[in-house]
């Protein structure tokens, strides 16, 4: 035990003090809080102040077009495709006498693209503005109109779906379900790769510099490889915990810096503004509102629990890849065929269990210890899985990782003291059978 | 007294029978060469010595009592012929990380540490990384990291390869060192000359099983031909007698084997009844070289691979 000790500490010591893991675990957050402030500011911002010259030809539109902070419409009357920009307007609205869906149509001309949001706020103007020419044409007061159109409907009623069952009631939002699911799940997909491969990679290491002969004359085979798994596992969670902490605390500062009226903006911003930098802005945003409303309780342990299951589960098998790789990394390539296919398989899976936890796929997905640390994930966040389900994936992954790390061992064992041969999957087959 | 005992020894893998009942034994401060050549079964043999591998069959003693890997091993320091160092580590932290893995506390290796970096005039190296070493220099650090926690067993898979004569004296100087403190050292190489000067008792082992086993000595009277070396003041034309063959003549020697029956007085008498001036007469013994090669030819240079049922 002692011994594991010794070898976890210097795997831990070794990688934290790395250059690139430093670099890697203060920039990342960095960046990420960066990415998304800068994209929260812009997409708010940026929004230009636009004004555009209405030519209507039939005049039914004139002066119904209302104006907001970012669009002004004005009817001029002499402009054409021509002279709008002279004229300083930023683009042109031509509706022609006989517009329709099958006769003319109506065109917005300007020398660079207004954006998403500008192009749905003017179509906005234009459906309701039939709509009103509609509702007038059928005599009904004009007064009467507009202060039915001032009605704000989301200040009126509060909306909160549930979940009910038995006597639990829960509170649904399913979007912010989704998101998280599909966020767990894709860290502990990344994350399998990130650290099962540098497991590999420091076997390989050691196989390669002729250390290992030298090791395996002071320790088992077998502990060289749990203190190098374990140790580095310590550094996924040192690397979790920092990235973390960075987030919080620089998303809290970035959200004191960003402007007042950009936060409000975003926080009102118009469904129909989808782009992806809106969205994300957006979620951002939100979060602050809704992260509340998380089972964290539930969230956090199972995180934990899934991530270093899954690691375990894995990372023996990346080790004994490592231990029969030669000096050609192709090799390893191929080797870890067999690894990776399940683990992107599970991703697979998971895209579809965060969207419908209850599926059969995600429910058995989430149950067979290959993939449960991934779809299992997705599914939590929804707060419909049964103790039951819980508690076999539990137990299946931690049957799953001592039988994986037992089989890896037998195949590390050989595998990491054999040199200049070419290893089949059939001879790593028999390693596993062989008596000891 | 002995400190290692093996007693028919058998370890077979797929293919082939590595080691096929070898049993040898070494005295307790002495220097013992395991010789053979490539895949002869030496790293094997070494590997179950070291507790990495198990035998098939039979028993290894250490001490007087059943080999234990998890005790025994502290007591074994093997430095083997696949080695190297962590290339990215600092030299200080890595001989410090080594001397903990054969179980010495933190202070103890510290000051070990300390003393031999003295001895091999390392001290500067302490915080280079071991990518910045030639590989002597490297290998002088492998040394001590294989000596820090003073093994009463100590086990050398070709040590001098890769060494410049300089660095070659310094680590033979330290192996005798070692051996006149009492520890037990063995040698493996198929570097014969070396042999010849440093172990006292040697085994030679060929397709896993063992061809010769005595002391230096013993074992080139075991293995000598009777061969003579005569020299003249000038060759003698007639040297043609009943009691020897030439086997080849220098200038002014001739080299003669001598017959079955006859002993080297019926060389000289034949020589001095000619009165072809001799000025010496000397027997030669048949380097380690010589044996090797002639015993190995017996048995088939490489190994062929056979089923083992």
């Amino acid at each position: 035990m002692n011994k594991i000790w010794i070898i976890i500490k210097r795997e831990y010591l070794t990688r934290v003090r790395n250059k690139t893991f430093i670099l890697s675990t203060i920039l990342l957050p960095l960046f990420f809080v960066g990415f998304v402030a800068a994209s929260t500011y812009f997409s708010m911002k940026s929004t230009d102040k636009h004004t555009i010259a209405v030519n209507d030809a039939n005049g039914i539109f004139k002066n119904n077009f209302k104006n907001d902070n970012n669009i002004t419409f004005e009817y001029p009357s002499d402009v054409d495709a021509n002279n709008y920009k002279t004229k300083g307007y930023s683009a042109l609205l031509e509706i022609p006498k006989n517009y329709g869906p099958d006769k003319d149509s109506i065109t917005l001309t300007s020398d660079k693209q207004l954006g998403l949001g500008a192009e749905e706020r003017i179509k906005d103007q234009i459906n309701m503005s039939i709509k009103n020419k509609a509702f007038l044409e059928k005599n009904i007061d004009k007064k009467v109109l507009d202060s039915i159109n001032d009605i704000d409907e989301e200040s009126l009623y509060k909306f909160s779906p549930v979940i009910r069952k038995g006597d639990k009631i829960e509170h649904s939002n399913s979007g912010l379900a989704y998101g998280i699911g599909f966020g767990s799940g894709m860290l502990i997909y990344i994350t399998l790769f990130i650290y099962g491969a540098a497991v590999m990679r420091g076997v390989m290491e050691e196989k390669m510099n002729r250390i290992a002969e030298v090791i395996i004359s002071s320790v088992k085979p077998f502990q060289l490889m749990m203190g190098k798994i374990i140790g580095i596992a310590a550094v996924g969670l040192t690397q979790f915990i920092i990235w973390i902490i960075l987030i919080i605390g620089l998303s809290t500062m970035a959200a004191l810096f960003l402007p007042h009226d950009i936060l409000q903006h975003a926080q009102t911003a118009n469904s129909a503004m989808s782009s992806a930098n809106t969205s994300m802005a957006m979620g951002f945003m939100s979060a602050k509102n809704s992260i509340a409303q998380a089972n964290w309780a539930l969230i956090i342990p199972c995180f934990l629990f899934y991530f270093i299951g899954g690691y375990l589960f894995y990372a023996a098998l990346f080790a004994a890849v490592g231990s029969v790789v030669n000096e050609d990394p192709q090799e390893a390539q191929s080797l870890m065929l067999p690894i990776t296919m399940p683990i992107v398989l599970s991703f697979i899976i998971m895209t579809t269990a965060a969207g419908k936890p209850d599926s059969p796929i995600a429910i058995w997905g989430s149950m067979i210890p290959f993939s449960s640390p991934i779809v299992m994930m997705a599914r939590i966040p929804s707060g419909g899985v049964p103790l039951w389900q819980l508690a076999i994936s539990m137990l299946s992954l931690v049957a799953g990782f001592i039988l994986t790390t037992m089989l890896a061992g037998k195949i590390y064992r050989t595998g990491i003291l054999l040199y200049g041969k070419k290893i089949t999957f059939r001879e790593m087959g028999k390693w596993i059978f062989r008596k000891s | 007294m002995k400190i290692l005992e093996l007693q028919n020894i058998k370890k077979y893998y797929a293919s082939q029978k590595a080691v096929d009942d070898i049993s040898f034994s070494i005295d307790a401060g002495s220097i013992f060469g395991l010789l053979g050549p490539n895949g002869a079964g030496k790293t094997t043999l070494l590997r179950m010595i070291t507790g990495i591998f198990y035998p098939d069959s039979g028993n290894i003693i250490f001490n007087g009592r059943k080999f234990n890997a998890a005790e025994d091993i502290f007591k074994i320091g093997y430095m083997p012929e696949e080695r190297g160092l962590y290339k990215k580590m600092k030299i200080g932290e890595q001989a410090l990380y080594l001397a903990q893995l054969k179980g010495m506390s933190r202070n103890d290796a510290m000051k070990k540490i300390k003393e031999w970096f003295i001895k091999f005039e390392m001290q500067t190296w302490w915080n280079k990384k071991v990518e910045d070493l030639s590989k002597g220099m490297s290998q002088k650090l492998q040394f001590v990291t294989t000596v820090l926690h003073e093994p009463q067993l100590l086990i050398l898979d070709e040590p001098f390869s890769g060494l410049d004569p300089v660095n070659s004296n310094l680590i033979k100087e330290e192996i005798f060192n070692l051996s006149k403190k009492g520890t037990t050292i063995i040698f493996s190489t198929h570097r014969m000359e070396q042999v010849e000067e440093i172990c006292d008792h040697i085994i030679l082992v060929n397709k896993g099983k063992k061809i010769l086993d005595g002391s230096v000595k013993q074992i080139k009277q075991d293995c000598k031909e009777n061969h003579f070396r005569v020299g003249f003041d000038a060759t003698p034309i007639n040297n043609a007698g009943a009691a020897f063959d030439v086997v080849s003549t220098e200038d002014n020697a001739l080299i003669v084997k001598i017959k079955e029956g006859y002993t080297p007085e019926a060389v000289l008498q034949y020589f001095l009844k000619q009165e072809a001036g001799i000025i010496s007469f000397n027997e030669i013994l048949p380097s380690l070289t010589d044996i090797f090669i002639k015993k190995v030819e017996d048995t088939k240079t490489s190994r062929e691979f056979q089923q083992v049922s």
